[in-house]
């Protein structure tokens, strides 16, 4: 997917749009053919491909694997909770204090977590994922332990406008909130990825050219943590109910492997990857009750040998062959006959 | 004092048996870098053969726990051919495959043998009550606890006294050295997730009968090996015994000592561990 944006003036800026105009089609004619289920199934699955994205931009941009985005995801939901559960049912009210909330959360996490990498950062984001689990199931007054919150009043976009109850109407709403917040990072990458790239590439030289390398990956893990943060506004949005379970370790799972099957350094592929995986989970796995494991780890089996490189690559990879085939067909060139005198 | 006697020899016990689940896990990534997160599917797997076949006999218990320990041993040659094809790719494709691989076992574990707790019938010597400095103690965890004492020794006899135990920390040091004494690195690694996978299988037999097996067991006993090989440093058998031991007695004197904190005790302690440790993980750096 293109990364940067530029306003479109010309075919080829307009070109650059497609893909980010592409999926609020699909979730248009979505609505517009289908009955209620279909549009509140993907409607559901598109906080998890927020969260991937969220995922998906630490683990590219930062070089730090991690479970620990649950945290901040966790942090965002449960503050719109409230706030609806409290009467301010404003969408975009609860959205930005979901994104403050999950990037203040993210920032403190942070401070622990991009001191470190590899392993470390992954074993110590496991951690902030299964606390995040126990926290949330302890602290009844603010989650309602592990009955969960339930009951959530549906967002309204604007003043006086009615609530969202509609399947359809959500579904659109969810698609753009989701498409905007993965836009707006591929803008913020895009922009400074010369820098990350150096930064992941050559840690050492990068702080000895003088650039505040810890300094940078806090910022990207609290940047990412308002995302994550926005992904579990749209949680309590799509749902209207939250319990422990929903924040847990295989929520962070499912987002750091849909991030690996969408492709290491792309975080729209991984919002791609992360709805295929609850494609499978919850739509293919329902004629099979009992049986959406088995579905899910032949997915996760298959992804890592039929997509090496992520869905991402999965362009790249058919140019290539195409080239390959081509250039098996095409005919040997006749060797030149060469004129001896005698 | 008095108190803690009986849940000590517990922690002991239990970390005991954990380390044996975890010391292949950490071979396997300090050899050979393969992230292992099937490891709790195969431990589970041993205690689901053990339970089943287990009848209340001696030779039936004998059978239970080489059932257990070659079945863990077929699924770690599958794991390693499985992984052998993902060799400069990272450990995130590693997590995917070997994640997938534990969802599909699990499910077929499930499928088999359903989602009851299960445990297995032992020898009435066994399934008895003795008395240790005046407090009754169950025979099976006695025997559980001797039977692991014996497997670490052997353990690290054959990693320390033998040359194939040689070769392996030799490739947890320095594969390329390994190659150039003209053994291959990877048939190392391959040895090393099929002994990985008999020790998680044989660790899943010993814990059965005093925890029982069930859909959790897999999830449970692979997040505490990854604890102990984290703790104890990747590649580490005896860093992993001292973490195992550690992560036993965090499980039973800890919970009982300080109730109100106890689920955050083991994570808690790992973090706080891994945020204060001056020296890098072996590994690390790759």
């Amino acid at each position: 997917m293109t990364a940067r944006l530029p306003l479109p003036h010309s075919w080829d800026d307009l070109r650059r749009w497609v893909p980010w105009l592409l999926p609020l089609g699909a979730a248009t004619t979505l609505a517009a053919a289908s009955d209620g289920y279909w549009p509140a199934t993907v409607a559901r699955m598109l906080p998890l491909a927020l969260l991937a994205v969220s995922v998906a931009t630490v683990t590219s941009a930062a070089g730090l694997p991690t479970l620990g985005q649950v945290a901040p995801y966790a942090a965002g939901a449960y503050t719109t909770a409230r706030l609806a559960l409290a009467g301010h049912t404003l969408a975009p009210v609860q959205l930005v204090a979901a994104a403050l909330v999950g990037a203040v959360t993210a920032g403190l996490l942070g401070m622990l977590l991009v001191r470190h990498r590899t392993t470390v950062v992954l074993m110590l984001s496991l951690a902030v994922a299964e606390l995040t689990t126990i926290t949330a199931a302890r602290w009844r007054t603010v989650s309602g332990g592990t009955d969960g919150l339930a009951g959530i009043p549906a967002p309204r976009l604007l003043p006086g406008t009615p609530a969202l109850t509609g399947d359809r109407p959500m579904l659109l709403y969810a698609t753009a909130v989701t498409v905007a917040a993965t836009a707006a990072t591929m803008q913020v990458l895009y922009r400074h990825h010369l820098l990350l790239t150096a930064v992941r590439g050559n840690e050492s030289r990068a702080a000895a050219s003088g650039h505040p390398v810890t300094t940078y990956l806090w910022l990207v893990h609290t940047g990412a943590g308002a995302i994550a943060g926005t992904a579990g506004a749209l949680l309590i949005h799509t749902h209207r109910w939250i319990t422990p379970a929903d924040v847990g370790f295989d929520t962070a799972a499912l987002a750091l492997l849909a991030a690996v099957i969408g492709g290491a350094h792309s975080p729209p592929g991984a919002a791609v990857a992360a709805v295929l995986v609850l494609g499978v989970r919850d739509v293919a796995a329902a004629d099979w009750p009992g049986h959406a494991p088995l579905l899910l780890g032949a997915l996760f089996v298959a992804a890592v040998y039929l997509l090496p490189g992520g869905l991402t690559a999965v362009p790249t990879r058919l140019r290539t062959e195409i080239r390959r085939v081509r250039a098996t067909r095409r005919p040997e060139p006749l060797p030149a006959v060469s004129r001896r005198t005698p | 004092m008095d108190t803690y006697l009986i849940p000590g020899l517990d922690g002991i016990a239990y970390g005991l048996l954990l380390a044996i689940a975890a010391a292949g896990l950490t071979l396997a990534f300090g050899a050979g870098g393969v992230l292992n997160l099937a490891h709790g599917t195969l431990i589970a797997a041993g205690g689901y053969v053990a339970a089943t076949t287990s009848t209340g006999t001696w030779p039936s218990l004998a059978a239970a726990v080489t059932a257990a320990t070659a079945l863990g041993a077929a699924g770690g040659g599958v794991l390693a051919a499985a992984t052998a094809r993902l060799r400069g790719r990272g450990h995130l494709d590693q997590a995917l495959l070997t994640f997938g691989i534990a969802l599909i076992g699990a499910d077929l574990l499930t499928t088999v043998f359903g989602a009851d707790i299960r445990r297995p019938r032992l020898p009435a010597a066994l399934d008895t009550t003795l008395t240790i400095a005046g407090h009754p103690y169950p025979a099976d965890r006695l025997a559980a606890l001797t039977a692991a004492v014996i497997i670490t020794t052997i353990g690290y006899a054959v990693l320390h006294r033998t040359r194939a135990g040689r070769l392996i920390r030799a490739t947890v040091d320095d594969r390329h050295m390994v190659a150039g004494i003209g053994v291959d690195p990877r048939t190392v690694d391959t040895t090393v997730l099929i002994a990985s996978g008999a020790l998680a299988g044989l660790a899943g037999a010993l814990c059965t009968p005093i925890l029982g097996v069930g859909p959790a067991t897999a999830p449970t006993t692979l997040l505490l090996s990854l604890v102990i090989v984290v703790c104890g440093g990747l590649g580490s058998v005896p860093g992993a015994m001292v973490a195992a031991t550690g992560v036993g007695l965090i499980q039973t004197i800890g919970v009982i000592t300080i109730p109100a904190l106890a689920p955050y005790l083991l994570l808690g302690a790992m973090a706080l561990l891994l945020l204060t440790r001056r020296r890098p993980l072996p590994g690390m750096s790759g």
